[in-house]
């Protein structure tokens, strides 16, 4: 009677006012009068528990009340369920503009009340209805009243690789992810910001629904790399990824078994976490140092000041009087509305300072937003800097007092006594030092294309202004000699004084509050040799060649074996991100070399191409989790809830179930869980946080308000502040305690590893004219330079097969008018991009924004080579080099040339 | 009588588009239809000198909806009276049922607010996000902006706020239709007609 009731409820539509029917469906809570039950008070009000039950288990329920325990809880049975509304969705689809979009439950979400908030409190909002006697029970009728099912509001977050986790609300009806909505809980302002997820994570429904989602575990039928697979089950799949690692492990060791880098999705329990807790409980795994990101910096920063140089909050900027920064786009790569591009504006516009950008293009974080730009080609930052050092020496606007007492090998006077005679900075710039050349004015022009008056002009600014807030991107490092640029840009602040005071920077990337969320705890890898994260190949071609003063291997002299087992977790980085992706293609193919590629992921990307066994990962929208702000989020901190918004539509499993999945072949299932679900780590994990965090609330209030905010914690926003308060007090991690202008550090490296001819490491911040500069002879034959750019669509390789995303950050080419008229360009013109090691094929798109000389597209599109290996999907790494960078052996990916011709 | 309109802070402005993709998220907008639309608009010069580069490049984005004019040629042209603007605050919208798809709307709108629909063979455009401003929300671009570049409210308040200035290059001139709009330029925005620069997207006949 109930069902019956129910579907002619539904069937029945109420006509609106602008024409289009009001569909309602129901739930039903029965309850009847009985001999233990007689009061028709506790009749409705088990009614009104059944329905409860009812509404709980979705739309077109109907349950009965059964039973009453003494101890107050109750027991309800199901009577029916049905799912309705089917047809009607899938012909509405097809029509979105038809759809009667209006509901009581929409109207209530509009004015604030969610559908699960309606839904908790069923006695407040059911409309309760006595039955008449012939039905023999009473019953309470809830109407929910719905259009084409009620809305209903989840927390979730993107959670890429940007460095920001921006939290969104994710809107499902009818178990379908509708939209995604701005996170606003709270006031917004420039201190207290709402958390605005940007392009990319507002066409979060595409990447859900998108047709390269995989679906369930398959098997490779092909050759590797060739993309053909076969639905295998669960337990086929654990099986053979078991007996791949056993017969690994056994015939070369853990060491053999390569986690890969992969960065795509950073959530903290049902991450990468359960990877790392899986292969550290099976003996280990070979791991890599550094990242595609910021090795350079990383790596080059610490020599001149002992870390890697976190620098200043972006907030500090307010506080200077004049900003510079060198190839950095705070408004592409920091685009979040509640990260350090928003924070960045917000400094700008609180305080009185001059902003200059320095960069090969006119980026998006210009547009009127500076006050100049001043282009230059790429790798020359660093001669540039000394340019600058010249004028600032030679017309005495450095601070001496400040580089005599903080700083090492200024000059002679500071220079250590190990040093060779006239090898401080002082005689290198003037001329004095072993290359007897003065780094003029004129000299950094010719490299650097920027006019004397101009180098003149931005060295006096420096020099006469005070504060300087000065800084630099990841693009400046990710060259072939990047390190040296990371420290030349740093001698800014530090021959001027401009350090730990407010309005200052080190030179380094603007820092950010890090609030240390704990995640699933992974163990400890027993295997502890690590390699470059770039030399992977090298790893699988030539591994046990492999030594520390050659190759950077840390943790022994010489890797024991090749690279025979790769563990692919949300990472693009196999046949995307690396290099020289022709070359890495045929070195992936060779299943002599790499035995076994595990692929786990949630899309059919470029690199899940190469899988042997490849596995579905859930996104966070069907997963349950939580996340943390990232790096990118400037001075405040949050926690956001990942709940499961929509269950998976398919076989996919989350990386801790199918982590579980494997320990079970090995036996070790409860060590891995410690008798823990997910959801139980999530609420541990959150709990720890808790621990350092008291003011979070506890895990059932943060479940409901989805996201807790915090903000700047009283940290300090100058880098380097106590440095410069008290040196002696607060030493910097160098060996001498100071700014290490001159790094004896370095010079041992200089003279003990075996460099290949032109890779220069010295002890000095130094220019150096490096392999596929502008000036490498092989510049006649490819004329000119290649960088990749972070676009606004794209968080490197994830999002691309996201069709809005296409549509309005597509993939082109930008080439100066002055280089396509050379080439018979016009924009949109189909045009190969080429060199050595491959060919690109994209739209050109003619444009004043890139300098003459240079051409750059947006990184991360995947790579796709057709039967003549050409790359029709724009990939940029089809034109990369696999050479590593001297002393980080990192990745030199904007260190290219090419020639451009029309298709 | 209010009348509905939109602040644009082109000075804040960054070209990533999520106005755009809010928009095609909450209204299901496949690709090609774009209620509302970014457009990059680039120009200037570059010389050698000595080795050596000079130049005077400008760029800036802007970003367009409908604008709900005061004189709104759509609905001038439209030969069904499909096209009105609502009388208690001014958005201009589209009766589907009257609509017979034949594009007349597009052509005559200036910022080529009207946009067809394919698959129902009709137009299509921007309510002001009407459904959410019943429970006091903003349209969803305004909500999704990372920059807080734009603003929706009576176009008499914005101006209040805001200034009068309706038109930079490559938009039409205000007089055209009147639109309720209100813009910031960017500091090297150009006049309106100005012929330095070049749009992009190029706008696609079809």
């Amino acid at each position: 009677m109930a069902e019956r009731l129910g579907r002619a409820v539904e069937h029945t539509g109420i006509p609106l006012e602008h024409g289009l029917p009001l569909i309602v469906s129901v739930s039903i809570g029965a309850a009847s009068l009985s001999s233990r039950n007689t009061n028709i008070d506790t009749m409705l009000g088990n009614a009104d528990k059944a329905l409860c039950a009812a509404k709980n288990e979705g739309r077109n329920c109907g349950r009965a009340f059964a039973v009453d325990r003494a101890d107050g809880r109750y027991a309800t049975e199901r009577i029916f369920l049905w799912k309705g509304r089917e047809k009607m969705s899938k012909q509405n689809e097809a029509v979105p503009e038809q759809r009667g979009e209006y509901s009581m439950v929409e109207h209530l979400a509009r004015q604030g009340v969610s559908r699960r908030q309606f839904m908790t409190a069923c006695s407040a909002v059911t409309a309760t209805l006595v039955v008449p006697p012939f039905l023999r029970s009473g019953a309470a009728l809830a109407v929910e009243a719905v259009t084409m099912g009620s809305e209903q509001t989840f927390w979730s977050s993107c959670v890429v690789n940007c460095g920001s986790r921006c939290p969104l609300k994710v809107v499902v009806r009818n178990g379908e992810v509708v939209r995604i909505e701005a996170e606003n809980s709270g006031t917004d302002s420039c201190g207290t910001p709402h958390v605005r997820a940007c392009v990319r994570g507002r066409a979060m429904r595409q990447r859900l629904y998108s047709e390269e989602r995989l679906k369930y575990p398959m098997k490779r039928v092909g050759a590797r790399g060739e993309g053909k697979f076969e639905r295998i089950s669960w337990d086929e799949a654990f099986d053979t990824v078991a007996a791949a690692l056993r017969k690994t492990i056994e015939k070369y060791g853990n060491d053999a078994i390569y986690y890969q880098y992969g960065s795509g999705t950073y959530q903290l329990v049902a991450g990468r976490a359960p990877n790392f807790r899986l292969l550290n409980l099976l003996g280990g795994y070979l791991n890599q140092y550094g990242t595609y990101s910021s090795a350079q910096i990383r790596e080059g920063m610490p020599y001149t000041y002992g870390d890697g140089g976190n620098g200043s909050y972006m907030t500090e900027v307010a506080n200077a009087r004049l900003y510079i920064s060198f190839g950095n786009s705070p408004l592409n790569t920091r685009q979040s509305g509640g990260g350090k591009g928003y924070e960045w504006q917000c400094a700008k516009d609180a305080g009185n300072v001059r902003t200059i950008l320095i960069d090969p293009m006119y980026t998006d974080s210009m547009l009127g937003k500076e006050d100049e730009w001043i282009p230059i080609r790429p790798g020359t930052d660093a001669a540039l800097c000394e340019g600058i050092a010249y004028v600032l020496i030679t017309e005495n606007k450095v601070d001496q007092a400040f580089l005599d007492n903080y700083c090492v090998g200024y000059d002679e006077k500071t220079l250590p006594a190990g040093a060779p005679a006239k090898s401080d900075y002082r005689n290198y710039i003037l001329g004095n030092g072993a290359d007897k050349l003065a780094k003029t004015p004129g000299w950094a022009s010719q490299i650097t294309g920027i006019p004397v008056s101009t180098i003149v002009r931005l060295a006096r600014e420096i020099g006469d202004t005070k504060p300087v807030f000065i800084s630099q991107g990841y693009g400046v490092q990710r060259q072939a000699n990047g390190e040296q640029s990371v420290r030349a840009i740093a001698m800014l602040p530090i021959l001027t004084g401009n350090i730990g005071l407010p309005g200052t920077n080190t030179g380094a990337r603007e820092g950010d509050v890090e609030m240390g969320a704990v995640g699933l705890p992974t163990g400890a890898n027993p295997v502890k040799v690590v390699i470059p994260f770039f030399l992977w190949t090298d790893a699988i071609e030539r591994g046990t060649e492999m030594t520390a003063k050659r190759d950077g291997i840390r943790g022994v002299d010489k890797l024991k074996a090749p690279i025979k087992f790769m563990w692919n977790y949300a990472g693009n980085v196999l046949a995307n991100q690396h290099s020289d992706l022709n070359r890495t293609d045929r070195i992936l193919r060779d299943e002599t070399k790499c035995e076994f590629v595990l692929v786990i992921e949630n899309q059919m990307t470029a690199s899940a191409r190469y899988a042997d066994i490849l596995l579905p990962d859930l996104m966070s929208q069907e997963n349950f989790d939580y996340a943390a702000d990232g790096y990118a989020s400037g001075t405040g901190s949050f926690l956001v809830a990942l709940q499961q918004a929509v269950k998976p539509r398919f076989e996919e499993r989350s990386s801790f179930e199918i982590c579980r999945g494997i320990a079970k072949r090995f036996g070790v299932e409860e060590k891995f869980t410690e008798g823990r679900t997910q959801e139980q780590w999530v609420e541990w994990c959150y709990n720890e946080t808790r621990k350092k965090h008291p003011e979070l609330p506890d895990f059932a209030q943060f479940q409901k308000q989805g996201i807790a905010k915090m903000y700047n914690k009283g940290k300090a926003n100058i880098a380097l502040e106590g440095f410069r308060k008290d040196p002696m007090k607060n030493k910097l991690k160098t060996p001498s305690g100071k700014i290490e202008i001159y790094s004896e550090r370095l010079a041992r490296i200089a003279a003990e590893w075996e460099l290949p001819p032109g890779d220069v490491i010295t002890p000095l911040p130094q220019y150096v004219t490096t392999w596929e500069s502008h000036l490498d002879p092989k510049a006649a034959k490819y004329p000119l330079q290649l960088y990749g750019l972070h676009g606004h669509g794209r968080t490197h390789s994830t999002y691309h097969n996201v069709k809005w995303l296409r549509e309005l950050h597509p993939d082109m080419l930008l080439i100066n008018p002055v280089d396509a008229a050379k080439r018979g360009l016009q924009n949109g013109d189909p045009v190969r991009v080429f060199n050595d090691r491959g060919t690109v094929l994209l739209p050109a798109k003619v444009t004043p924004r890139i300098m003459p000389g240079v051409v750059a597209f947006p990184q991360g599109a995947w790579y796709k080579p057709n039967k003549a290996g050409v790359d029709e999907g724009g990939c940029i790494n089809t034109l990369t080099s696999l050479r590593p960078s001297p002393l980080a052996k990192a990745n030199p990916q904007h260190t290219n040339l090419v020639q451009v011709a029309k298709a | 009588m209010a009348q509905y309109g939109f602040f644009v802070d082109m000075s804040k402005c960054t070209g990533c588009k999520t106005c755009q993709v809010a928009c095609k998220d909450m209204n299901n907008l496949e690709v090609g239809r774009n209620f509302r639309r970014v457009s990059e608009y680039a120009g200037g010069t570059w010389k050698e000198v000595h080795g050596a580069w000079q130049q005077d490049v400008f760029a800036y984005y802007v970003s367009i909806a409908c604008n709900h004019c005061a004189q709104p040629a759509c609905v001038e042209v439209c030969p069904k009276g499909a096209l009105a603007k609502r009388a208690d605050n001014g958005l201009v919208l589209i009766d589907q049922n009257k609509c017979i798809g034949c594009r007349d709307c597009e052509d005559a709108c200036p910022y080529g607010a009207p946009q067809y629909n394919r698959a129902i063979r009709r137009m299509t455009k921007c309510d002001g996000c009407q459904d959410r401003l019943v429970g006091g929300a903003q349209p969803n671009c305004v909500d999704a902006c990372p920059q807080r570049a734009i603003e929706f409210g009576d176009i008499g308040e914005l101006r209040r706020v805001h200034g009068t200035l309706a038109a930079v290059a490559p938009l039409p001139d205000a007089a055209t239709t009147k639109p309720s709009l209100v813009i910031r330029p960017p500091r090297k925005a150009r006049p309106v007609g100005d012929k330095l620069g070049a749009v992009w997207p190029l706008p696609v006949e079809d």
